[in-house]
């Protein structure tokens, strides 16, 4: 790769808006031939979307993409393809009940009638060998272990006629050892000529195998086109992290009062179980908000659930107070008070078919004055309702709309308005601004502010590094299940190492902070 | 068509506009529900009016015939209403497990075991032959109930400890209520070797219109067939609408059926309202079985359900759930089926019943999506 070799991506000015959000303004992207340019960037910094303009998944409302010097506008992946392009997802695409030949053909005009697989099996095996991708071509997916079937989803692209490929964070599902192999086989096929784009958000990697690196920001480029070689993990953080001065809400000192939240060395497992906490322990005292910052995937998902009871911990203990929450059913945090703010406010926080009634008693439903022994008060609930809506500004024409037809603002509202009078002492809020518009995160970064002044401690869980140190009065960092340390002062540069796995025991002080390329 | 507007000479168009189908975007207006029902009717009616006379009949007398055969006289609607009876049943019995979307569709199974459920009250004997109706009859019912309910609580218990698909558990469990049914008829309960037990006591029977004719001697109630059941029908439908629509549980019961994560965030229990829903969708089918017995058939016998589990699913999902509603679309089915035999043994009558679900099915589209009418030169120009 020099910079003689001429450019086979290049992306100009591309913007592409969402209903109440820019995810790539003006954006500029280019890729030589020959090169690993790896797209850095935290959760919604715009990576995937960008990408996915490239891949044909999205249309961008403005801009152009030119692919080999000549100007292309893809209306579908299939589009993507001819050109050259293929984009390999987090998740994968593939039938687990069919072999590895079935799936690589899977959608493809030839064969036309009859599968002959034995023939494909033996191109298919070639194909493997020729770029470092041994598989065997008739083992069906289903056995093949999550590094195998991303050689698959890489194969099929190859068989396509691509020379382009876009890792969608290829090394999130991966074992350390696979992802060893996965940067041998990345290496093999740019030195046959082939270019990648490498989307991720952790940086040894991307100084590892990256030979350029992109950052993103709040859909926009902060860096183009660095060397990897001429940049430190330091510098990147706070390239992708951003260290402007962030603007502060106005917020009263914290008058921290008794603890209403200790975990103590607290496990637990994910959905696959696999262990998602590995031994937690963190505080939360009354008018506190306490921030729990990390990228996506860590176990902060696994660490509200085990607070809220919906997940039971393998061992430790959690306690609120005086009671014992440790493997309690989630009713037991419910009557005792602790709110929760669900991550996922569409599958777990509401009921999309049930009215704003519905959804707002969703706690209270069992007790007076909604419902007296057996009998549900629709008046009283519809009363209430109507006290919430008025208190919490939600806008909806009446309270019998079902909260599908609600705008995200609304439905956090909703959420908000059922969690925050419910609560007594414990909030817990899991990305409670996430996907809203500006003016919705104000309001309801308001009423956190609010809750914590009216003594009320808080537990705010959060991508947002923003929103974490301007609302947090401290920040613990969560990393692969393990808390990295804890933060006070906002110290933006410490929580972005720690972010990607250094132990705050092991930074560096840093008197003068890195010069990045900002600018 | 669309894209290729540009590049291509206009075409002549015939009809200048063309039919886009757009997803409702807010609430359908309240009254559109019923509007579309009577559109699916009519339009029903339209398509076996063509069928009818396809095959050389005259639709309008067919039809008026059959309105005569099914609630022209007071006798034919005391045919149409006893055979509403066990429909209302197994359409509240779905309708229950429906909310909490738990598909029952072992009403059928449920409905045998509650015909076993009583039958056993009579034949086992656990009370003597001679017993009080105010004995044998609340014995009956509620021992129909709790066999229905067995049959409902074993893949009510499968699914919500195990994951078991509850709509091949029930489906199964309807075959084995069958055979379970057949091996006492088959076996000691057999009278002079017959498929069917001996006839029950009138004690044990459910009161007939007929009944009260001989008892006062009014003319005009005699050899009417309706029963007291038809007021337990009612009476259920009361019960379960006010547990669904207006109980703590129900609620429950509509917020786990729409969002079984978001119940359990909420606290709620759903291992047990599953199966406590299941046990109570079977007492209900039971129930079916028990007053089926006691009020028509009035012995313990083979195939005395031409379907009216599986009709209950309809039931359920025409009466949009509602368990007061499944009353006159019960009425109105029983009456269907009552005149369909009046026109004709098979096939007419069974066609017609089916075009009429198709199309008030159909017809659900509209309430989820509306069409509109666009110039095609407009929408060429986008």
């Amino acid at each position: 790769m020099t910079e003689a070799d001429p450019f086979v991506v290049e992306m100009k000015g591309i913007t592409k808006k969402f209903p109440g959000l820019t995810a790539n303004d003006s954006v500029n992207f280019s890729l030589r031939k020959g090169e690993i340019h790896a797209l850095l960037g935290e959760n919604g910094a715009g990576k995937s979307t960008l990408m996915n303009i490239l891949a044909g998944l999205y249309r961008p409302n403005a801009g152009e993409v030119f692919v080999h010097g000549k100007p292309v506008d893809f209306k579908s992946p299939k589009d993507a393809i001819s050109e050259g392009i293929g984009m390999i997802h987090q998740h994968f695409m593939l039938v687990p009940t069919q072999t590895v030949t079935e799936n690589i053909l899977l959608g493809l005009d030839e064969p036309k009638f009859i599968m002959n697989l034995k023939k494909y099996d033996q191109i298919i095996q070639k194909l493997g060998k020729e770029n470092n991708l041994q598989v065997d071509p008739s083992a069906y997916i289903w056995q093949l272990s999550v590094g195998e079937q991303q050689r698959i989803e890489i194969l099929k692209m190859l068989y396509r006629g691509c020379d382009i490929l876009i890792m969608d964070e290829p090394t999130a599902v991966l074992a350390p050892q696979e992802i060893e192999v996965l940067f041998e086989t990345l290496r093999a096929m740019t030195r046959s000529g082939k270019s990648i784009i490498f989307i991720s958000h952790k940086l040894n990697e991307i100084l590892e195998i990256a030979d350029k690196v992109t950052v993103l920001r709040h859909g926009k480029v902060t860096a183009a086109d660095i060397l990897t070689k001429s940049i430190t993990k330091e510098e990147l953080a706070a390239l992708m992290v951003g260290r402007e001065v962030l603007f502060s809400i106005n917020k009263k000192t914290c008058r921290k009062g008794e603890e209403v939240l200790s975990i103590k060395d607290v496990y637990a497992e994910n959905d696959k179980q696999l262990p998602a906490l590995n031994g937690i322990s963190l505080q939360v005292c009354a008018g506190e908000i306490v921030g729990i910052a990390g990228v996506a995937g860590n176990g902060q998902r696994e660490l509200a659930e085990v607070i809220s009871g919906l997940r039971k911990v393998t061992s430790g203990s959690i306690w609120s107070r005086n009671l014992d929450l440790t493997r309690a059913p989630v009713r037991k945090g419910i009557d005792e008070g602790i709110g929760h703010i669900p991550e996922d406010r569409h599958h777990v926080g509401t009921a999309p078919n049930l009215s704003v009634t519905d959804n707002i008693i969703m706690k209270n439903y069992n007790h007076e004055p909604i419902s007296t022994k057996w009998k549900l008060s629709r008046k009283a609930a519809q009363k209430y309702a109507e006290e919430m809506k008025k208190e919490y500004d939600i806008i909806v024409p009446t309270v019998d709309t079902p909260v599908r037809l609600l705008s995200g603002g609304n439905l956090q509202r909703v959420i908000l308005a059922r969690e925050i009078s419910n609560m007594k002492s414990l909030l817990i809020a899991v990305q409670p601004t996430r996907g809203l518009d500006v003016g919705a995160i104000e309001g309801i970064q308001k009423m956190l502010l609010l809750q914590r002044e009216a003594g009320a401690g808080i537990l705010l869980i959060s991508e947002e590094l923003e929103e974490l140190v301007n609302l947090s009065d401290r920040i613990y960092v969560i990393y692969e299940g393990r808390i990295m340390g804890e933060v006070s002062n906002g110290d933006i540069r410490k929580i972005g190492l720690m972010m990607t796995g250094t132990k705050l025991e092991d930074i560096p002080e840093l008197s003068e902070v890195v010069n990045g390329a900002e600018n | 068509m669309e894209n290729n507007a540009s590049f291509t000479p206009p075409k002549r168009n015939i009809f200048p506009y063309r039919i886009q189908i757009e997803e409702r975007s807010d609430e359908a207006p309240k009254w559109l529900s019923p509007a579309l029902t009577l559109a699916a009717l009519l339009v029903a009616f339209f398509i076996t009016g063509i069928l009818i006379s396809a095959v050389g009949g005259d639709a309008l007398y067919t039809f008026s015939k059959m309105w005569k055969a099914a609630f022209g006289t007071w006798f034919a609607l005391s045919d149409s209403l006893t055979k509403a009876i066990p429909l209302i049943f197994c359409g509240i019995a779905c309708a229950v497990a429906f909310h909490m979307k738990i598909w029952n569709i072992g009403a059928e199974g449920q409905f045998f075991l509650g015909a076993f459920g009583s039958s056993l009250i009579v034949l086992a004997p656990v009370v003597p032959a001679e017993s009080s109706p105010w004995v044998f009859i609340p014995l009956m019912m509620i021992s129909g109930m709790i066999f229905g309910a067995i049959w409902g609580i074993i893949p009510g218990f499968l699914k919500a400890k195990l994951g078991l698909n509850e709509i091949i558990s029930t489906l199964m469990m309807n075959y084995i209520a069958v055979a379970w049914n057949n091996f006492f008829l088959f076996g000691q309960w057999s009278y002079q070797g017959f498929q069917m037990s001996e006839k029950f006591p009138q004690n044990a029977l459910l009161l007939r219109l007929s009944d009260i004719a001989k008892t006062y001697s009014i003319k005009s109630l005699q050899g009417m067939a309706l029963h007291l059941g038809i007021i337990f029908a009612i009476i259920t439908a009361i019960v379960i609408y006010l547990i669904i629509y207006k109980s703590k549980w129900g609620y429950e019961i509509k917020l786990t059926g729409d969002n079984a994560k978001a119940a359990n965030y909420a606290g709620i229990n759903i291992v047990r309202n599953t199966v406590l829903v299941m046990a109570l969708s079977g007492a209900v089918a039971g129930l079916a079985g028990a007053v089926e017995i006691s009020g028509v058939v009035k012995r313990f016998q083979g195939s005395i359900s031409p379907g009216y589990g599986y009709t209950g699913v309809i039931i359920a999902w025409l009466s949009k759930l509602n368990p007061l509603l499944t009353i006159p679309v019960s009425v109105f089915f029983g009456g269907l089926i009552i005149a369909g035999r009046e026109i004709q043994p098979s096939g007419i009558p069974k066609m017609m019943q089916g075009i009429i679900l198709v199309s008030l099915i159909a017809f659900d589209f509209f309430l989820n999506y509306r069409l509109q009418f666009v110039r095609i030169s407009e929408s060429a120009a986008e």
